[in-house]
């Protein structure tokens, strides 16, 4: 009966396929180091490719010093640095949030931003700073504000979709659509009513997200988040490969998909409320990333996850430069340039329905 | 592993689909559960693999109560065969069937050589050793199903649970997949629709209608024309057939003669 397919063969593939992935986690680890480097050395002010790690040194170690101005030391270190980074973080939590919910339920076309919860969140930060709310937490107040306002949106986006107990993708996908609007109104109306000169900008940047302006401070939660967030996952890989079989199967293979899917749950909305908290709404990178990712890897989390988060790194680094550069010395909010990559991606995505996402033939 | 199940009621919103089921599965036997649809074979079957918790009466492996065994434990026990579930997703055969290794897997533990042993073993066994890194959705319905019964295997099952386990699959494959579960020689529960495959191959079988077991038996002692009526309406002529002594089942079309 197995006469046919003699090409396949098993014990030697396995190995080659490790390989394979290890060479291509290196090349993204590469790129991701260069991809800093060009993003630090673009701008205004150009900066030698050499200099960006002379002047990055002599922040950390001290007594190592050179020729350069402390303009450029401010442009570097104070300017770029922090922004390349949080575009490294931002595009790794997101890609990273939406490989989780994809596997939460179970459909490829979920995304933190299409659901909802990136704009939930938003309203959430928006109302700490309008309202003053949660001000004992200090600098933390706005993404404790976000992580509320992410897990309320999952909480009413989840409870509208289901049916019955089962989830099903149209009803998923348009409960996220209209809640996301709604949201994204409820966002602006309140920012805009802050009356503070700037509304209209930060409207945008609610919206559409925006990196300009990163500070050291804002890497902090986002760091914290993604390192407990990815740790918690890594841990858990089997069990979301299991979830990916439907809920039957992942019970009967070990699973207690109810406590489970809580868990992502939380873990979802906190990744989102902090990742919204310092870089707005950013959309389509945990749409895009896990595919393009399982796509080269398959659909096992183990490779899935750290994949995705080099791949998301990378992605929001030069996402972030064409926001930079294209209009310069004008800025674009970020969410637009990932929005133009991002749409016909996601209608090419639903152009090809039925078949698997990661090239199963 | 022996399987009991003592008086089993579940019903949801209001309507009673089981009434008191009691039924057993001793070691080795492959037990057949057949019925009309929505007679509960399915609802049963949930209850034994832990989706459905009964509102009554217990059902126990080898003496423990599988509603207080863990999630994991189980796993480790139980196999499960459901009729293929769609997905988007897709994996390579030898992921999948390493997927039957979790329950035995720590969260911080790696496959180890073992692993990929038992997994290699359960391909052979089902003979898709040569599909082993083919992706799981371009495959026939056939060579998906003997996936998830590998799958079960690598499992290290020590117990069977299959739910129409050869729905919208060719006969041959039909037959390969029972055929399969019967070598494995382990204790086995199967709901099947197609009542001389459940002659052909199961030890003995319970018959539900109406959530209630109403007849049960060897194939023999189950199927005549009179309970095929009761049950499904049909009238039917039982014959044991030359060549291979099992029992056979014609039915005739409402208004043939007989």
């Amino acid at each position: 009966m197995s006469q046919h397919h003699l090409a396949s063969s098993k014990p030697i593939s396995k190995s080659a396929k490790q390989v394979r992935y290890q060479l291509l986690i290196v090349c993204l680890l590469v790129t991701l180091l260069i991809s800093i480097t060009l993003a630090v050395m673009i701008g205004p002010v150009p900066i030698p490719p050499l200099q960006v790690w002379q002047i990055a040194l002599s922040q950390v170690l001290p007594g190592f010093t050179g020729n350069w101005s402390p303009a450029q030391v401010q442009i570097v270190w104070f300017i770029r640095f922090p922004r390349v980074l949080l575009a490294v973080l931002v595009g790794a939590g997101l890609s990273v949030v939406g490989v989780t919910m994809q596997a939460l339920v179970r459909n490829p076309l979920a995304d933190p931003y299409i659901l909802g919860v990136s704009s939930g969140a938003s309203v959430g930060a928006v109302c700490v700073i309008l309202f003053g709310i949660f001000s004992s937490l200090e600098i933390y107040a706005i993404s404790f504000g976000a992580l509320i306002g992410a897990l309320v949106s999952s909480v009413i986006v989840f409870f509208l979709a289901q049916r019955q107990g089962r989830i099903s993708a149209t009803r998923l996908i348009l409960a996220g659509v209209a809640m996301s609007y709604l949201f994204s109104a409820m966002t602006s109306f309140l920012t805009l009513k802050a009356g503070t000169g700037d509304g209209v900008r930060r409207v945008l940047f609610w919206l559409l997200g925006g990196l300009s302006g990163a500070k050291w401070t804002d890497l902090t939660l986002p760091l914290v988040a993604l390192v407990f967030g990815l740790g918690y996952l890594g841990l858990q890989a089997r069990s979301l490969n299991a979830l990916l079989m439907g809920e039957e199967t992942a019970t009967v293979l070990g699973t207690n998909t109810d406590g489970f899917r809580k868990q992502l749950f939380l873990v979802t909305s906190l990744l989102t409320g902090v990742i919204v908290a310092v870089a707005g709404a950013i959309g389509f990178v945990g749409l895009m990333i896990p595919h393009s990712v399982r796509f080269l890897v398959g659909s096992d989390h183990r490779r899935v996850l750290p994949t995705s988060l080099l791949l998301g790194g990378i992605f929001l680094i030069w996402a972030d430069v064409l926001s930079r550069i294209l209009v310069a010395p004008e800025e674009l909010p970020v969410g637009i340039i990932t929005a133009m990559f991002g749409a016909p991606f996601f209608i090419w995505l639903m152009q090809r329905n039925g078949g698997g996402v990661n090239g199963g033939k | 592993m022996k399987l009991q199940v003592e008086q089993v009621c579940w019903s949801i919103n209001g309507t009673q689909i089981l009434r008191k089921v009691t039924l057993e599965a001793v070691a080795g036997e492959f037990v057949g559960l057949i019925g009309p649809n929505g007679s509960g074979k399915s609802s049963l079957l949930r209850c034994i693999y832990r989706i459905l918790e009964p509102n009554a009466g217990f059902i126990t492996l080898n003496g423990e109560d599988v509603w207080k065994l863990s999630v994991r434990q189980m796993a480790k026990r139980s196999g499960v065969v459901l009729q293929e579930s769609p997905t988007e997703f897709d994996f390579t055969v030898f992921e999948m069937v390493l997927m039957g290794r979790a329950p035995h897997q720590g969260m911080f533990d790696n496959e180890t050589k073992q692993d990929y042993q038992i997994v290699q073993e359960a391909l052979s066994r089902v003979g898709l050793e040569d599909l082993a890194e083919r992706h799981f959705l371009s495959l026939s319905g056939g060579e998906k199903q003997r996936v998830i019964m590998a799958r079960a295997i690598a499992q290290q099952a020590q117990f069977l649970i299959l739910d129409e386990p050869t729905n919208h699959l060719d006969i041959r494959y039909q037959l390969e997949i029972l055929q399969l579960v019967k070598e494995w020689g382990i204790t086995s529960i199967a709901a099947l629709h197609d009542l001389n495959l459940a002659a052909a191959y199961c030890d003995r079988l319970y018959v539900l209608q109406s959530g209630e077991i109403v007849a049960s038996g060897t194939p023999q002692e189950v199927f005549s024309p009179e309970l095929i009526r009761t049950v499904y309406g049909v009238e039917a002529d039982v014959q044991v057939h030359p060549k291979t002594g099992k029992l056979y089942i014609v039915f005739f079309p409402a208004g043939t003669a007989r």
